[in-house]
């Protein structure tokens, strides 16, 4: 059993899912927006990062992780729907190209700034995660205390997110104002305040997923620490189907698998490329997303 | 009582509504009647918020109406049943129904019952999506999704189309029914003029969005010279 779950195959798939659900977490964010707001948020990585500097460097530098985590998920909420009534408000309606446009500028913008206010240079988080792997039987199994922590705050936030639009009256109302917006405000659903709020909350999604990312012993926290999980979780977003928050777990999490194998059995520097061929062919053969049913709203 | 005062619409250079002027009372079915695009669908948007009109004034009781927002207007107790019945076929038949309930300040639970009671059929079927509901279930949950919130004003916006005529027919005797036991103020669009005329008190007949007859619903009935206004298109 141990040389099982020590072998080669099981490592690449507990790596692959430590690196994936980290996806999924993205792609939710991205998804949670995109439902409500048919907006692609390209910022989306660089606010999160905001967020963490906000907790862990700019209000809370000597607190305990615990806190500053708590800090930059509230800064991530604030800034959220700052962005949402501050500059996406006024895109809504416009062409196509011009929420684009202005979402990847204002991802430059953020990490500019943040480099201009904190530097590039790295700076740890105080997580209280060993990132050493676990021994089984005198050899390591894929799986450290901090990869566990990933995993279990991961599904946490996906299981609240769940639970909030499933149970709840205020998911109700988010998941009417996304698919019926004019009907939803003839039963008085403020539709505009349910655009912040989803706003809100991938935001909030988005700052836990920064914190778990710049938490990383190996990486620590840097202005374009998002640059590579935001191009993964785009990605596994795109693959799943931008509706489908189901959709966004799976493909994150299978992504993650898959280029682990790639990078474990093929090539390191080959796993972008192959991230890439994946999304090309699943635009080709299942342009609305794997996990999307094929609807046709007759309603 | 809903009031119009010389309420005019217009989309760009389109001018849907001229100078509409009637009002509807409580306890009695007002038809609009009129061909296609004679701005029906127009005077029921305009009334429920989603469309701001050029001049004119809604009002209800002693609140204007114009001006507001279609979510602050419902609250006001006046509930829109749009074409097509906007039912979210994505929920189930309770998720919608509980959506219509979410501006009462009271718990769901006995609202639901309440419509349940009204129409059985949506109480055997509160689990299912409301996208396997046929054409005449939809129409009663969007009814009872407008009745939930337990409104002053019903708009309802062709409540018959695409429905068979038995079902039309118990669909106006229930229209009727409602309208009478809870002193509501119904105005119903209807391209179905004759069902809408068997059972409306008034009926005000738009023309090119004017209105060219204010009258006793039997009165605009017998009178030969305004069909051409209102039959323009179908009859069945």
């Amino acid at each position: 059993m141990n040389a099982f779950l020590t072998s080669r195959p099981v490592s690449d798939i507990l790596t692959g899912v430590t690196n994936g659900v980290v996806y999924a977490l993205v792609a939710l964010s991205l998804v949670l927006i995109w439902r409500s707001a048919r907006l692609l948020n390209f910022a989306q990585g660089a606010m999160a990062m905001i967020a963490t500097y906000v907790g862990f460097v700019a209000i809370a530098p000597h607190a305990n992780y615990w806190v500053a985590m708590v800090v930059s998920i509230v800064a991530g909420c604030l800034i959220g729907a700052l962005t949402e009534r501050g500059l996406v408000r006024w895109l809504y309606g416009k062409p196509e190209l011009n929420p684009v446009v202005a979402m990847v500028g204002f991802l430059l913008v953020l990490e500019s700034v943040a480099a201009a206010i904190w530097s590039t240079s790295s700076r740890g988080l105080p997580s209280s995660f060993s990132p050493i792997d676990w021994q089984l039987g005198g050899r390591p199994l894929a799986l450290s205390p901090f990869a566990a922590y990933e995993i279990v705050t991961a599904l946490l936030v996906m299981g609240f997110i769940a639970g909030l639009f499933r149970f709840t009256k205020l998911g109700l109302r988010l998941r009417a104002a996304a698919l019926a917006p004019e009907v939803s405000r003839l039963l008085g659903v403020r539709v505009n305040r349910m655009l912040t709020i989803g706003w809100v909350l991938s935001s909030g999604v988005g700052a836990v997923t920064a914190v778990l990312v710049a938490s990383n012993y190996f990486t620590g926290l840097t202005p374009t620490a998002m640059d590579g999980v935001f191009a993964f979780g785009f990605i596994a977003a795109a693959i799943g189907g931008l509706d489908s928050p189901g959709g966004a777990l799976a493909s994150g999490v299978t992504l993650g698998i898959v280029l682990q194998f790639v990078s474990d059995y093929v090539n390191a520097n080959d796993v972008i490329l192959v991230a890439l061929g994946l999304l090309i062919v699943s635009l080709m053969v299942r342009p609305n997303g794997v996990f999307t049913r094929d609807a046709q709203r007759r309603v | 009582m809903i009031g119009v005062e010389s309420l005019s619409v217009a989309y760009g250079a389109v001018q849907a509504l001229r100078e509409v002027t009637f009002e509807a009372p409580p306890g009695r079915i007002t038809a609009v009647l009129g061909a296609n695009g004679a701005g029906k669908t127009t005077l029921l948007r305009t009334i429920s918020g989603l469309v701001s009109p050029k001049e004119g004034r809604i009002h209800l009781g002693g609140a204007t109406l114009t001006g507001r927002a279609p979510e602050e207007i419902v609250r006001l107790g006046v509930a829109h049943v749009p074409e097509g019945r906007g039912v979210i076929g994505e929920f189930t038949v309770e998720e919608n129904l509980r959506l219509g309930a979410m501006i009462r300040r009271e718990p769901a639970g006995p609202l639901l019952e309440e419509q349940y009671a009204l129409f059985p059929v949506l109480g055997e079927r509160r689990r299912q999506g409301a996208v396997t509901l046929s054409g005449g279930e939809r129409q009663m949950l969007a009814m009872a999704r407008a009745l939930i919130a337990r409104p002053r004003v019903l708009l309802l916006d062709e409540p018959s189309l695409g429905l068979a005529p038995m079902v039309t027919a118990q669909l106006m005797h229930s229209i009727r029914d409602l309208c009478a036991s809870r002193e509501l103020t119904v105005i119903l669009v209807e391209q179905n003029a004759k069902s809408a005329l068997r059972i409306a008190d008034t009926a005000v007949v738009l023309y090119l969005g004017r209105v060219v007859a204010n009258a006793p619903a039997e009165e605009v009935a017998r009178d030969e010279r305004l069909r051409q206004y209102y039959l323009g298109m179908v009859e069945s």
